[in-house]
């Protein structure tokens, strides 16, 4: 056998995906597709929301949606009765989108005359979170039957957000949901955080929520 | 629950470095793990295993992981505590204005290497 070398490396093992990431960024940027990322846990009202978000924008702006999974495409049927270019990407088992996979989404998806794409990536609060999509903007919805203590218990997830969009608020009155402390401790993890209390069910908050967003990418358009 | 892609992400990168050093095989990959990484040490070797099988560089590679205990540190009072034991609160002073020091790393540190 050879000699055996020791080669020291020294890097993040996120390292790799966070350079493709900024690479994919920039090309969006040239492109002029905003990207916007979603995240949150299964069931929290991520397609519901979407489907609310799409109809407030109305037009505005060219949306795409990619629907990630592990298996299934209930989430890309009901997001096409919307009339928006949608397509479902299966991540094969894996339990969150990393930067190269965005990257093919965003190839199936064509986004020639895409100006908003929007990312719904897989239910969960942990993975997705430490892998950075090339995202304009990171968004995450929590939902109020889950608690107002997920900030503490998910805290890279929040730290890593632009918005928070707290959904479900029709049933604040049957939960122990604090939306003071809740607030309180997302600003804990990240003081920038934008908090929009929405419920997409009956559109409450949605409007906020979509001027938000449109605003945003007016000031990424301006971003050189 | 991402080891597994984590295991892909691991091998991606050193496949890279070795392709840059004319490397025969692997004998080692070393990581270091944090306490308070998200990643499961146990599950991360067993996906390595899964994940090793399939790829030639990696047929004979090992991985060893060095742990990195967790670390806060205390605003307040300058101290500095262990995370696990202790959480947020810091045992030396109540306060709860701390932060982790050391602890959420997950490096490539080297590869031995043939």
């Amino acid at each position: 056998m050879a000699d055996v070398r020791i080669l020291e490396i020294k890097q993040s093992v996120f390292a790799d995906n966070d350079r493709q990431a900024q690479g994919l960024r920039r090309e969006l940027k040239e492109k002029g597709v905003f990207l916007l990322n979603i995240m949150s846990s299964p069931g929290s009202g991520k397609t519901t929301t979407l489907m609310r978000t799409i109809e407030a924008i109305g037009g505005k702006v060219k949306i795409g949606v990619m629907e990630a999974d592990i298996d299934s495409d209930v989430d890309a049927r009901t997001i096409a009765r919307s009339g928006a270019k949608v397509i479902q990407l299966h991540t094969g088992g894996m339990c969150h989108l990393d930067a190269a996979m965005t990257r093919q989404g965003l190839e199936g998806l064509e986004t020639g005359d895409v100006e908003l794409a929007i990312l719904e990536n897989v239910g969960n609060l942990v993975c997705p979170a430490e892998f950075d999509t090339g995202a304009a903007k990171n968004a995450m919805i929590l939902s109020v039957p889950e608690g107002d203590d997920k900030p503490l218990k998910y805290p890279l997830m929040f730290s890593v957000c632009d918005v928070v969009l707290i959904n479900k608020i029709d049933v604040l009155p049957y939960f122990d949901f604090d939306m003071e402390k809740c607030t309180e401790y997302i600003h804990k993890r990240n003081p920038e955080a934008k908090v929009i209390p929405i419920c997409a069910k009956n559109g409450e908050g949605i409007d906020k929520w979509a001027d938000w967003l449109l605003k945003q990418r007016e000031i990424w358009v301006k971003e050189t | 629950m991402h080891e597994l892609g984590v295991v892909f992400h691991i091998m991606d990168s050193v496949e890279k470095v070795a392709a840059e050093n004319q490397v025969q095989g692997i004998n080692k990959v070393i990581l270091e793990l944090g306490e308070v990484s998200t990643v499961i040490d146990s599950y991360l070797q067993n996906c390595w295993k899964w994940a090793a099988e399939k790829r030639e560089l990696f047929k004979e590679a090992e991985l060893v992981v060095l742990k990195l205990p967790a670390i806060t540190y205390c605003e307040n009072c300058g101290q500095t505590y262990p995370t696990v034991e202790y959480g947020k609160i810091c045992p030396h002073c109540q306060s709860p204005d701390t932060w982790l020091m050391q602890g959420n790393e997950f490096n490539i540190k080297e590869i031995e290497v043939y």
